[in-house]
């Protein structure tokens, strides 16, 4: 087990459609965010972690050269992490372990993506290789249309069933949203608006699909030592795990997801948690589709397989619920792919230091950050608490 | 500096062409495939039939030097009608890509269902599902790609 760290502090950028800047002015803004939110100068940093989705995105290949001036990375060392969807979480476990290990005590973690700029379905489509999977993998909603369809027949979860816990999941998040000042997209939606929204690739609809989004996170992660130093409300790394599957999508199970379960036990071993649910205070799930997050309840444990849809429907996982998942509205309402995961995991660190604002938990002491990545077969999970 | 809504854009395109090698395994799979037979491999350690053949068992880390030919008939484990085109998408919409369980192997084939209307969703719906047999149906003209396979199509 390594040394203990800290997140001293978190800088989020507005979110959408941001042509007023250029893709290094963006990233800025989040790093300015930060230095600003915890009044530490760049000088004290001890080096930079970056990570985007694959380059494609944006065209330009290496991203954390492009942007190494407004990461403040001239003269320290600077890594980056690219793991696709999961990027974001993996970004803050390159933090974590850095300053775990015991050779820096501060580090910045920035994630970013210029979604706008490119065509992410035709980039998504690059990350696999052009002779078997590419013909096959129509972007992410054909991906996890697939999984979906395995997941409801697997378990025998009635059609109409998924699609009004899948409702009432994205009204949700889209309210939730209204609290969350660096949220995308922002709705008040009505059951028939969902219900009879044009179908993206059946089963899933418009409101169960994630928009595209610019934006960038900056995070500082910091040595028990650097932390007390600076005297900020902290979020401590209780638990983290990351799994992977074959590159060969037909090759894992859809439907028991073992990547996820598996990156998800890792994490609660870590940090002593047996019973996620009653333990948790929040979760921040990625949720790029609104079936997915379901899938992900039970491959985390907060219920058994099979049991999300009626959950949901009881409310269990909204803000007032026992487990509230995803306050901020989560990627289903703003999805810069290379910040994502990251976003996550500022979020609940915003969470557990009592600094969420208007959709605070109130009391959240133990949260969970979590985002896939590959095709579908990564995932990162990060368990923060508030000592 | 002057404050404008939205700045100057230009576009760009980034287009390099590849050589792709397939290697030993994928040579041999794609010949198999030109001569209507789909190729796998049996790890000796787990006792897997993974499809397409490997060289390598992923789980058990161990080489695999068989390749056995697998049946063209298998069951449907999900799948997905896709209506949407992108750019660069090689296979045209509206197809139904799927996850197939060929009869007597232990992972799933990527590849399409077809044969039949794919133009009205609901008709698809009703058409397709999670079990059902599919088998096989070839390409005439056979170019050593994945495509030989025209698509698996719905067993009576
Ligand atoms: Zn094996």
């Amino acid at each position: 087990m390594g040394r203990p760290v800290a997140i001293v502090g978190s800088g989020q950028t507005r979110h959408g459609r941001r042509f007023d800047v250029s893709y290094p002015e963006l990233v800025k803004e989040a790093v300015d965010a930060v230095f600003e939110n915890t009044g530490i100068s760049p000088q004290d940093i001890d080096g930079v972690v970056s990570g985007t989705m694959p380059s494609m995105m944006e065209g330009v290949a290496l991203t954390h050269f492009y942007f190494a001036d407004v990461l403040r990375s001239v003269g320290k060392p600077i890594l980056k992490t690219e793991t696709c969807g999961s990027t974001g979480v993996s970004l803050a476990i390159t933090g974590y372990y850095w300053i775990a290990s015991g050779l820096a005590d501060l580090v910045l973690v920035v994630g970013s993506e210029k979604m706008n700029e490119g065509d992410s379905q035709a980039t998504m489509t690059t990350v696999v290789e052009p002779f078997y999977q590419r013909y096959f993998i129509a972007g992410a909603p054909g991906v996890f249309s697939m999984q979906c369809q395995e997941w409801s027949n697997r378990f025998g979860i009635p059609e109409d069933k998924v699609r009004e816990a899948a409702t009432r999941i994205t009204i949700d998040h889209h309210n939730d949203a209204f609290d969350n000042p660096y949220a995308h997209i922002k709705k008040r939606l009505t059951p028939d608006e969902v219900n009879n929204a044009r179908i993206i690739t059946y089963p899933i609809r418009l409101w169960d699909v994630c928009p595209n989004s610019d934006g960038a996170c900056a995070m500082l992660f910091a040595s028990e030592k650097m932390a007390k130093k600076l005297g900020l409300k902290s979020a401590w790394v209780k638990g983290v795990g990351y799994s992977g599957e074959e590159y060969w999508f037909g090759d894992s199970e859809k439907a028991i997801w073992q990547c996820a379960i598996d990156a998800a036990r890792q994490a609660y071993d870590m940090a002593g948690i047996k019973n996620p649910r009653k333990e948790l205070d929040v979760a921040e799930v990625y949720n790029p589709f609104t079936y997915q997050e379901m899938l992900y309840y039970e491959c985390f444990g907060f219920c058994g397989f099979g049991e999300a849809c009626d959950l949901v429907l009881q409310g269990v996982f909204s803000r007032e619920g026992e487990l509230p998942c995803d306050p901020s509205g989560g990627t289903l309402c703003t999805n810069p792919i290379g910040a994502t995961g990251l976003n996550r995991v500022a979020e609940a660190a915003l969470q557990v230091t009592g600094q969420a604002g208007a959709h605070q938990i109130p009391g959240a002491k133990l949260g969970l950050a979590h985002a896939m990545g590959g095709v579908d077969q990564f995932n990162g999970v990060m368990i923060l608490g508030s000592e | 500096m002057e404050k404008r809504a939205e700045y100057d854009v230009i576009t760009d395109e980034v287009a390099i062409p590849y050589e792709v090698a397939y290697g030993p395994t994928w040579t041999r799979f794609f010949e198999g495939l030109k001569n209507e037979k789909i190729y796998g491999s049996k790890c000796e350690k787990c006792n897997r039939i993974l499809v397409p053949a490997r060289s390598y068992c992923p789980r058990c880390f161990v080489e695999i030097k068989n390749f056995i030919e697998v049946d063209q008939e298998g069951t449907v484990i999900s799948w997905v009608l896709t209506e949407y085109e992108y750019f660069g998408m090689p296979t045209k919409p509206p197809f139904i890509g799927a996850l197939i369980r060929l009869d007597g192997t232990d992972v799933n084939f990527l590849h399409l269902i077809g044969g039949f209307d794919l133009s009205d969703p609901d008709n698809v719906r009703k058409r397709v599902k999670n079990g059902m047999k599919v088998k096989a149906l070839w390409n005439d003209d056979k170019k050593g790609t994945i495509m030989d396979i025209k698509y698996f199509t719905p067993v009576k």
